[in-house]
């Protein structure tokens, strides 16, 4: 009887030990570590529990060295093979399920970036459950909050899924700390090849200036600046600021600026510092992705324009004009 | 090999409405609001139909989930150029239970039962925002998952999709059958012409219930609560670029 009762008492302890356990899917382009993991993974820390973090890739040294570093990162598990080129989902998903199987995470999260969004779900329909996207705040470990019609609603949901899986959106969470972490480190080694995809190249657009989603300062342009030339514009006043250069869908749609520059619903949420909109009007779909931005600036000739509604500071003006003014006055400073 | 193809539909509030959140704050206000065709689904439509035109795709079956108004999403895919519709209802009720993994089952259930290789689907729904729907179908199915996708190439038994990234573009490759989800750069979808509205009434529209493809709705994520975020202070006009300057010297931003 006594026996029964204290094995019952262990297992209550470790059902409670695993109500605490969180895999962080960390991403990286084998060289560095993804801003959005590190946002990720003060989400996990959010829970109250165990973080883990798993590194797949072609090459995970100074990635796993990384890591191993970062504040609240209890353990790694790391794995390399040629096999995760590209990291297809289809090559990481089986070895999630592996790792999910040996250690019983009760939380399975990743940043809400492309990356993120195409592996999370796949991996929540193979464990059989609905997952949560783009998290903005953390209630409790079964309550989340996510925005939903492009950023008009917040919704609360609780999750009763045994696992949760989940995405993080980057902006709502501060990254954790690079230092004072010691993370253990474990080889995992990779499940069989699935063998149903294959990555053949990237084309990446290559900036000096900050990336758009964790820039402090981001000057965005719209249909207004009329053509791809303009934009030349935006990037003399992005310099001054240290900014990066975001667009409207309009500017991307008009072959302006590429596409992975666009800010919106459907394109990068971002929550800079200061965000200045030259020529954008402000549509429902441009607001989801700046609208929690610290302040906003519009410059627009259209004084109806409904960006005016959420900006801090309007100017009513010529962006031509003003635009070339500012960047004279701050380069004088 | 001629592909057959199943294209998701789903009907949502149109993009440009403004929505209002229900004073019980248990979700949007959606009677007597303008719904249409989620854009991301036009586009998967479209791109379905082009690859036809090209001889590519045999048949094209247009299918939708949710209560009866969902027959008129899919009427709009089969003008648009559809061949024939499935519509899986759902009642009203039961629809608001019903998310992204629910309707995975329901397409994979699909996919098996009509033997297509080839699901497109929009990237995100513009009411939820998931962006699930299709990894999971993928999942489901274990095909591979082409998502985000801004260009589809057929070669033979294997599909070359180019897909929006963070930093840019990436081309991969992937064998058949497969899951493509579509971004907004994949195509500009046509209008459908009132001869084709005409000819889509008579085109073929079955009603199956998700119990005949044994899929079990059952949702275990639960809404709490609905809410409007919260409201930004009105700003202030300045006159000058100087002024403009000013201030944001003042508050620090620069």
């Amino acid at each position: 009887m006594y026996r029964t009762l204290s094995t019952g008492k262990h297992r209550g302890a470790s059902t409670l030990r695993r109500l605490l356990s969180t895999l962080v899917i960390a991403e990286h382009d084998t060289q560095q570590l993804t801003p959005v993991t590190l946002s990720a993974i003060s989400a996990a820390k959010r829970l109250g529990g165990d973080v883990s973090c798993l590194v797949a890739g072609t090459d995970c040294t100074k990635v796993t060295e990384q890591l191993a570093k970062v504040q609240g990162v209890s353990k790694l598990f790391v794995a390399q093979d040629e096999a995760y080129k590209g990291f297809l989902p289809e090559e990481l998903t089986p070895l999630i399920l592996e790792a999910q199987k040996r250690f019983s995470f009760t939380h399975i999260c990743a940043g809400a970036s492309a990356f993120g969004k195409n592996l999370l779900p796949r991996v929540a329909a193979k464990l059989d459950v609905a997952s949560v996207s783009d998290v903005i705040d953390i209630k409790s470990p079964d309550t989340f909050v996510r925005t939903i019609y492009a950023g008009n609603a917040l919704c609360t949901v609780k999750c009763e899924e045994p696992i949760k899986v989940f995405t993080v959106r980057g902006t709502s969470f501060e990254a954790a700390q690079c230092s004072g972490g010691s993370a253990t480190c474990e080889t995992v080694a990779p499940p069989a090849v699935a063998g149903l995809s294959e990555w053949l190249q990237q084309s990446l657009t290559k900036s000096d200036r900050p990336e758009l989603t964790s820039a402090k300062v981001v000057v965005s342009g719209g249909r207004g600046l009329k053509n791809g030339e303009n934009f030349k514009l935006l990037y003399d006043l992005a310099d001054q600021l240290n900014a990066a250069v975001g667009a409207s869908r309009a500017a991307v749609d008009a072959g302006f600026v590429p596409n992975d520059m666009q800010v919106g619903q459907t394109g990068k949420i971002v929550a800079p510092e200061l965000y200045i909109a030259v020529g954008i009007s402000g549509a429902i779909q441009h607001l989801a992705g700046m609208k929690d931005s610290k302040t906003i600036v519009a410059i627009n000739k259209d004084p109806e324009a409904p960006i005016f509604q959420v900006a801090d500071y309007g100017l009513v003006a010529d962006l031509f004009k003003a635009v070339p003014e500012m960047t004279e006055i701050l380069k004088k400073k | 090999m001629a592909l057959r193809a199943l294209v998701g539909v789903k009907r949502v509030i149109d993009y440009a409405v403004k929505v209002r959140v229900k004073p019980d704050k248990t979700g949007i206000v959606t009677d007597g609001v303008k719904h249409s065709m989620n854009p991301f689904c036009e586009i998967a439509v479209e791109e379905a139909v082009r690859l036809k035109e090209k001889k590519i795709v045999s048949e094209i079956i247009a299918v939708s989930c949710g209560p009866q108004q969902c027959q008129e999403t899919i009427r709009t895919a089969l003008a648009m150029g559809a061949d024939r519709g499935i519509h899986v209802e759902v009642s009203a009720k039961d629809y608001e239970s019903v998310g992204p993994f629910q309707v995975s089952k329901i397409l994979a259930a699909l996919a098996k039962k009509e033997n297509v290789n080839l699901v497109l689907l929009g990237k995100q729904a513009i009411d939820d925002d998931c962006n699930q729907t299709g990894q999971m179908t993928a999942a489901l199915l274990d095909w591979p998952q082409g998502t985000f996708a801004s260009e589809v190439k057929v070669e033979g038994e294997k599909l070359t999709v180019v897909r929006e990234i963070d930093g840019g573009l990436e081309t991969i490759s992937l064998k058949l059958p497969a899951v493509v989800t579509a971004d907004l750069r994949l195509n500009e979808p046509r209008y459908a012409t009132l001869p084709n509205i005409m000819k889509a009434k008579k085109k073929k529209m079955e009603t199956v219930k998700p119990s005949d493809l044994g899929v079990d709705l059952t949702n275990r994520i639960h809404i709490v609560s609905v809410e409007d975020p919260p409201q930004r202070q009105s700003g202030v006009k300045v006159e000058t670029v100087e002024d403009l300057i000013a201030k944001l010297k003042e508050s620090g931003h620069i």
